[in-house]
């Protein structure tokens, strides 16, 4: 690709974008949240302009509608993903999708001594309703070791899955890493330990195309708002088997099919884990930010993040004092570059980086315990999406370059 | 985008060369003040003598803002009255808010480079931390709250 015919998609892309099209700043903090294409922001509005009714429960037209829309939406997730539409559970949050696993499957299926198996690496989000889970139960935690640059290998899996193991809770790919983890492998080995696996997919489902029933993985839980979505949607997706035999995880209305004063029958999966109005503006967000992403489709949004990922970090190369955390290899970090300045905290990064107009997060990037065994308090993490462009990139790395000047140090 | 004017030569030398980041033997007191959520961790030793803060210094890690600032307050107050120390803590904490006066922004010294930190409020408490631990010792309070230090469990009993 030549740089005029790139320089021509960039244009292409980013006028779909408003906050990008028209911000005069460079936005790399796309793990964190992504912004919002244009038909995403339409699709909302045009729901509460002409659709808006209570769904699930309306006899008239327009609630009818409503329904039809968020189901809609809900076949939309499932083709996402690689599965049927009846799997698929509407959520806030990646973290609603992993609690509601760890309230509804786990208090139901753990007892005393029973073992949760968590990657290290996780996200608090997948680690927090994991000590939840094992405090309700009397279930005991271990942790799986990651290598210094953050891969996972079999045997060290292995060693840690005993026939007490239950769970096993890994993200597809580490919100600090990049690195995708081998989750079909440690699947098939968490299966054949007796245990039902759980896969984090906030950071991997924006950025790689994912194949549940491939994976063979029993939950997989990601947000719509690192996915071009609004926020306040996210979804869980869970083996129907599974899902018929897990108990509700909120009571209320809409997840019904009889009540009485002494109890309730339940509706069927996947309403029975849906209590309450539902988001509809925000399933239909999230399906015209599945048609987005097919439009461009992955096969260029990684093509387009691998290479800005590649000029980035040959950039940050060039700098001694300037530290990556996990692979040298661009095409493993999925556009998550976490990084350290010599001398410089991660937080004085950010806030000077903010007064250049490159947006990046620091911090502990919520994954504490990750951070401590790497032996590092707080990193900066500068994290890509398919609409940045070079400019980002070099604004980015043109500001790295002057930080710790500003700093005091005399380069 | 110009809103990190606290970024100046007086706060990046009090980070990069700091006075009072060192051990100080036999202090009357000494407490850890810490900032769990972004991970600024320091110890505050101070001496004090009839009621006048003869000596103090600092350890620990940090960002520039929470290191440099603790080093401008120890500037500030060795040589005072407690009281006195304590009542620019106030002054210092309230310009943080936006809620001191010129003149009481004054006697902060150099202090008063981090009076924009109003505007950055995920940074306020870098800025704050020396001088809430300082305030905190002389209430006779204990470090709040403790970041765990143990080695990673082989299992977690819940």
């Amino acid at each position: 690709m030549t740089a005029a015919e790139r320089r021509a998609e960039d244009e292409r892309i980013r006028k779909d974008f408003p906050l990008i099209a028209e911000g005069d700043f460079a936005y790399l903090d796309n793990s964190a949240t992504s912004q919002k294409p244009s038909s995403v922001l339409a699709a909302v509005e045009d729901y509460y302009r002409r659709s808006n009714a209570n769904p699930l429960r309306g006899l008239y037209k327009l609630s009818v509608d409503a329904t039809d829309r968020y189901e809609a939406a809900r076949k939309a997730a499932g083709d996402f993903i690689g599965a049927d539409s009846g799997e698929i559970i509407f959520t806030r949050n990646a973290t609603e999708s992993l609690n509601l696993v760890s309230y509804s499957y786990a208090a139901s299926h753990l007892k005393e001594g029973d073992e949760i198996l968590v990657a290290i690496s996780e996200h608090h989000s997948n680690m927090l309703p994991w000590q939840n889970a094992a405090r309700l139960t009397g279930a005991v935690i271990r942790y799986i070791e990651c290598d210094r640059d953050g891969s996972y290998n079999t045997e060290s899996f292995r060693a840690q899955l005993t026939n007490k193991t239950k769970i096993v809770a890994m993200a597809q790919i580490s919100n600090v890493i990049g690195r995708e983890n081998d989750i079909k492998a440690f699947a098939r080995e968490a299966h054949a330990a007796g245990a039902v696996f759980v896969c984090d997919g906030a950071q991997s489902a924006p950025h790689i195309p994912v194949d549940v029933k491939d994976l063979d993985v029993d939950f997989f839980a990601f947000s719509g708002h690192k996915m071009l979505a609004p926020m306040g949607i996210g979804v869980l997706y869970g083996k129907r088997e599974i899902l018929e035999d897990m108990p509700p995880f909120l009571y209320g209305g809409e997840m019904i099919e009889y009540v009485t004063l002494c109890g309730a029958t339940y509706a069927e999966v996947p309403h029975k884990f849906e209590a309450g109005t539902v988001n509809d503006g925000g399933a239909i967000g999230l399906h015209a930010a599945i048609d987005y992403i097919n439009s461009i489709g992955f096969e260029k949004i990684e093509e387009r993040e691998n290479y800005l990922t590649a000029l980035a970090m040959n950039e940050m190369k060039k700098m001694p004092y300037v530290h990556i955390i996990g692979s040298d290899d661009p095409k493993e970090h999925h556009g998550i570059i976490t990084f350290t300045v010599d001398g410089v905290h991660p937080h004085d990064i950010a806030a000077i980086m903010d007064s250049d107009g490159v947006y990046v997060r620091a911090g502990h990037h919520c994954a504490q315990p990750l951070l401590k065994f790497l032996r590092t308090m707080s990193t900066a993490r500068a994290s890509i999406a398919f609409y940045n462009n070079d400019s980002d990139i070099l604004r980015f790395t043109e500001s790295l370059s002057g930080l710790r000047r500003k700093m005091g140090y005399a380069e | 985008m110009q809103n990190n004017t606290f970024y100046n030569e007086i706060l990046t030398e009090h980070n990069m060369n700091p006075y009072h980041k060192h051990e100080l033997a036999d202090a009357d007191l000494s407490l850890e003040g810490v900032n769990p959520s972004c991970g600024d961790d320091i110890v505050l030793s101070l001496k004090v003598a009839d009621g006048i803060i003869t000596d103090g210094a600092y350890t620990g890690d940090g960002c520039a803002i929470s290191q440099a600032s603790a080093d401008m307050m120890l500037d500030l107050v060795i040589g005072k009255p407690k009281d006195e120390a304590l009542r620019l803590a106030d002054i210092f904490v309230r310009m943080i808010k936006g809620t001191a006066s010129e003149e009481e922004i004054e006697e902060l010294e150099e202090a008063s480079v981090l009076r924009d930190i109003s505007h950055m409020p995920a940074r306020v408490k870098c800025a704050v931390l020396g001088w809430h631990t300082m305030e905190q010792m002389f209430a006779g309070g204990q470090k709040t709250p403790l970041i765990p230090k143990e080695e990673k469990p082989e299992v977690c009993h819940m």
